[in-house]
């Protein structure tokens, strides 16, 4: 694309990937979560691909990092939820709530504030489920456009 | 005139299933209420999530969301199979 495009594409991908980061750390308290944040996430690289042609994009960014993204949160995912077994509980039990640990703050009922540091392994599976999600989907857009591009150099 | 007459009659049809739900169901009064009324007392202790929505699909019904992620992982793979490089053994249909 022209220098305008990718002037505009540098200036607003960080706000984009802030503003999805955001989503995903707040899933607990404000409307998002792990899907919503991570495919906001992925719009920004599907930003930055578009910007910057596709043979330039695949010079510094490598098809396995995004696989391994997502292999590694949907695997942790799973670790998170499994990990409730070694506290004597049943699968996706919520073993960290109210635990005085890491998001362990007890929550009222009713309505409060929100603080961020509560819901126990929400937070984690959120995350895991945002960084799944980017990968993925920006994958998606990557294994798409390698067919539209005269080499199609996709590992 | 018989695409017509089946046009109207799939019309007719979504009216009638439309009017049948719109007059058993009032709106703000659903009929089975055991499950939201435990979701909307218990949830915000029991998960300490102030968001219900995250509470139920990340808590309560976990395994679905394992099922979600599962299923765009499984979509992703899809697409790596469809869109890859091809081997020169394969068979090439339009090349």
């Amino acid at each position: 694309m022209s220098r305008i495009v990718r002037t505009a594409a540098d200036f607003v991908y960080p706000f984009v990937l802030i503003f999805g980061l955001y989503i995903v750390a707040h899933g607990h308290l404000t409307p998002g979560g792990g899907f919503q944040g991570g495919a906001v996430i992925a719009t920004g690289c599907a930003l930055v691909i578009v910007a910057y042609s596709y043979a330039e994009v695949r010079t510094w960014l490598s098809g396995k990092v995004l696989m391994g993204q997502e292999v590694i949160g949907l695997l942790g995912f799973i670790g998170v939820a499994l990990l409730a077994f070694a506290f004597g509980q049943v699968f996706f039990f919520n073993y960290l709530n109210a635990s005085g640990s890491l998001f362990g703050t007890p929550v009222p009922y009713g309505i409060n504030p929100g603080e961020l540091n509560t819901a126990g392994v929400l937070p984690l599976m959120n995350f895991a489920v945002g960084i799944e999600v980017w990968g993925g989907l920006t994958l998606v857009i990557l294994y798409m456009l390698s067919a539209f591009s005269a080499d199609k150099e996709v590992s | 005139m018989k695409k017509m007459f089946v046009i109207i009659a799939s019309l007719l049809v979504l009216l009638a299933a439309f009017g049948a739900v719109a007059a058993t169901l009032t709106f703000g009064s659903p009929k089975m209420t055991t499950m939201d009324d435990y979701f909307l007392k218990n949830g915000q202790v029991q998960t300490g999530s102030n968001n219900e929505c995250t509470a139920v699909v990340f808590d309560f019904r976990g395994f679905d969301t394992l099922g979600e992620s599962t299923v765009l992982f499984c979509a992703v793979i899809g697409v790596a199979l469809i869109f890859r490089k091809m081997q020169a053994g394969e068979e090439h249909e339009d090349e």
